[in-house]
């Protein structure tokens, strides 16, 4: 069993297991969609253009959406004690995490892939071809925050208020990443060129590293020993 | 058996536990525990909750580093050795199934048998399948199943990769009269097959009979290490019964 | 035994004896020695209560994650204990920095709240620190919270000079108070007397860890002794049927 095939192979089981379930998909979707349906009535939009608050109004919802994704894929090893089975496996545990981050990564990007385009119809927006640097702040930002908040949900579920202690612990440390994700969403939408918002696709990247090997490192101690 | 020089790993033993010690904090939870199970043999660990049982359990399991002292299983160090090594070799079987409810009963054992690294996976699991004999409800999905089906493929997937020691924490726990009943006739098949097995309960009763050796643990000591067969249930009986008194009032005020 | 632990206790009293008489000095430099800021008047003042209370708050984080990365290559209980109390430390001296740091701004900027970079930073910093207690709180035993709390703060640490960063370009080009009125135009009695109050918080931070760190150890003695009472109690239960 190599080390990719064990990564693999977790966050094969979490996706069939999800697509099988559905009701988590599809509550995700329909709460991050509610999320835009209330900032639609929030602000009036007629007179405050997407533009402008778009970009804020797209990462709460995603993110809204993310630790709840983070929380329940975690919860789902903790009930029937799943997560004793794969920790007796012979099989390195961060290969667990990192199966457990690319299996929450590949469920924020599917509610992202479809709340931006209806985000997008919502608030008659139009992106042509800046489409791809968009998908790219997308997936750079939701990789920091699997990273972070799937270290945090492996200790968090262990607890009796881990739903709340999610959010708790995550939406600070993830501080650096909203107001990248939020910027450089904001500067794409505005259609400003790419020297102006580099800086925070690189504070992403530099993020992105350093907690993914932080978390690499330190997820053995997030697990009883 | 007890004479060996210490350091010496001794040919034939599954488990070997020297002072073996483990605190939670500043509580101590197993303290000194001295233990040598041979290969084949089948141990029932008893004591009252809050005992120790499931840390020695989880010691043995490798999901628990020892705090003092040495532990090695099947002659590999559990601190300081190659703790997969072990893992291939252990197997666990809980109350918790560790199964995936939304996947089906070959899809659960394929993926655990992709994760011991086992070398036809889908052979593997339809092989465990029919020794569950649930080879008809395969492709079913475990939410499906009874709790019956689902105690026998968890059974499955604890011996999915043929471990030489098989670990039972409370696997009684939630079992109907006719599961549970099925479940002694299994681990009646396991000592017959001269499989080493911890058995940790406090339900003696429905496992008496197929262990050849007990064990009482009370607050993280060995109180009594006896044999199965020579000891009569009676006398047995009494001394799990004073434990578990005595254990119950300090488990009651934690 | 007693005479060990006193002896071991005086340490701490000299210090406390120390901050108690450097505590009303200070007051007294602060208000009748060092001169009024000619644009923002008696209010900065606060600046030297503000400033040292940062400092602190960030010797106690640097301390919580240098002891946490510690205990978790060496798991000695005593960095654990060193841990959480600078943890602590860096929430109580967080919360001053978050108080004063309004009362200043109100009167020179004309608002209580700014999206300040140091400001910003300090109430996330709160937020991940005071995270890290709740979570502690919330574990099972004292080893979990150990390790629960060590990645925490080497996490929250690593994360700090990011998050300082981002909310300083956030902001865009926001005027760095700090700077220009405690860089470079400083009168040399301010600067003393920031000086003077710097060290009064670090001794004053220095015998709150001690005695915090002697609390936790005294903390755990109770617990174990509770163990074992408890497991003697259910001893003599079985003796006498």
């Amino acid at each position: 069993m190599t080390y990719l095939r064990a990564v693999g192979l977790v966050a094969a089981k979490d996706l069939k297991t999800e697509l099988r379930s559905r009701e988590q998909a599809v509550t995700l979707l329909f709460f991050a969609l509610l999320v835009l349906v209330v900032f639609n009535f929030a602000f009036d939009f007629t007179i405050i253009d997407f533009v402008t608050f778009g970009a804020g109004i797209l990462w709460v919802s995603f993110i809204f959406a993310g630790v709840l994704a983070i929380s329940r894929s975690f919860q789902i090893e903790r009930e029937q004690d799943r997560i004793q089975g794969i920790l007796l496996a012979p099989v390195d545990r961060s290969a667990f995490y990192l199966g457990k981050v690319a299996a929450s990564i590949l469920f924020m990007s599917a509610v992202e892939a479809i709340v931006l385009p209806l985000s997008v119809l919502m608030f008659n927006y139009r992106f042509g071809p800046r489409i791809g640097l968009a998908l790219l702040v997308l997936i750079l930002n939701t990789i920091g925050f699997a990273a972070v908040g799937t270290l945090f949900a492996c200790m968090t579920t262990q607890t009796r208020r881990g739903e709340l202690l999610l959010p708790l612990l995550l939406f600070p440390a993830a501080v650096p990443i909203s107001l990248a994700a939020v910027k450089a969403t904001g500067h794409i939408l505005a259609g400003r060129p790419f020297e102006r918002y580099a800086s925070w696709i690189a504070l992403s990247c530099a993020y992105d590293i350093i907690f993914l090997a932080a978390a690499v490192l330190l997820f053995d101690y997030a697990l009883d020993d | 058996m007890n004479t060996a020089p210490p350091g010496t790993p001794e040919v034939g033993l599954a488990l070997e536990a020297r002072g073996l010690g483990k605190r939670f904090g500043p509580i101590p939870a197993l303290d000194g525990v001295d233990l040598a199970v041979p290969a084949g043999q089948f141990v029932l660990l008893l004591g009252p909750n809050g005992a120790g049982k499931s840390t020695l359990l989880r010691l043995f399991a490798t999901l628990l580093r020892p705090g003092a002292g040495t532990l090695r299983v099947l002659g590999e160090d559990v601190g300081n050795g190659d703790r997969a090594a072990i893992r291939r070799r252990i197997g666990l079987l809980s109350h918790q199934t560790f199964l995936y409810d939304h996947l089906t009963g070959e899809e659960n054992l394929t993926f655990y048998a992709r994760l011991y690294g086992l070398a036809d996976p889908p052979a593997a699991a339809r092989e465990a399948l029919r020794a569950a004999r649930l080879e008809g409800r395969g492709s079913d999905q475990v939410r499906t199943y009874s709790r019956g089906m689902q105690q026998r493929l968890a059974i499955a997937r604890a011996l999915l990769h043929r471990p030489d020691v098989l670990l039972l924490d409370e696997p009684f726990t939630g079992l109907d009269r006719d599961a549970a009943l099925r479940l002694e006739e299994r681990l009646r098949e396991e000592r017959s097959a001269r499989r080493t097995c911890v058995l940790a309960t406090h339900d003696f009763r429905a496992a008496l009979g197929v262990a050849d050796r007990v064990i009482v643990l009370v607050d993280g000591r060995l109180a009594a290490d006896r044999p199965a067969a020579g000891s009569d249930p009676g006398s047995l009986e009494a001394l799990f019964s004073t434990a578990t008194r005595a254990g119950a009032p300090a488990a009651g005020a934690a | 035994m007693p005479d060990a632990s006193r002896s071991r206790y005086l340490p701490q009293q000299a210090l406390l004896l120390l901050v108690a008489v450097l505590f009303p000095v200070c007051l007294y430099v602060v208000f009748a020695v060092a001169p009024t800021e000619q644009k923002m008047g008696v209010v900065q003042r606060i600046f030297y209560f503000h400033v040292p209370s940062a400092l602190s708050a960030f010797l106690g984080v640097t301390l919580c994650a240098a002891a946490s990365a510690i205990y978790l290559w060496k798991r000695d209980r005593r960095f654990d204990l060193v841990a959480h109390a600078s943890a602590e430390l860096a929430v109580l001296f967080c919360t001053i920095v978050l108080v004063t740091g309004p009362i200043w701004a109100r009167p020179v900027w004309g608002v209580w709240w700014t999206g300040e970079a140091r400001l910003t930073s300090t109430l996330v910093l709160w937020l991940i620190f005071a995270g890290y207690l709740v979570l502690r709180g919330s574990a099972e035993n004292a080893d979990q919270a150990a390790r629960w709390g060590a990645i925490v703060a080497v996490v929250g640490f690593l994360d700090l000079p990011i998050i300082y960063k981002s909310v300083e370009w956030w902001r865009g080009l926001h005027p760095k108070v700090l700077k220009a009125s405690g860089g470079q135009g400083l009168d040399p009695t301010m600067e003393k007397t920031l000086l003077l109050c710097t060290l009064t918080f670090f001794l004053l931070f220095g015998y709150l860890l001690m005695e915090r760190c002697r609390l936790g150890r005294l903390q755990d003695e109770v617990e174990a002794l509770v163990h074992a009472a408890r497991r003697t109690g259910a001893a003599a239960g079985r003796r006498s049927p």
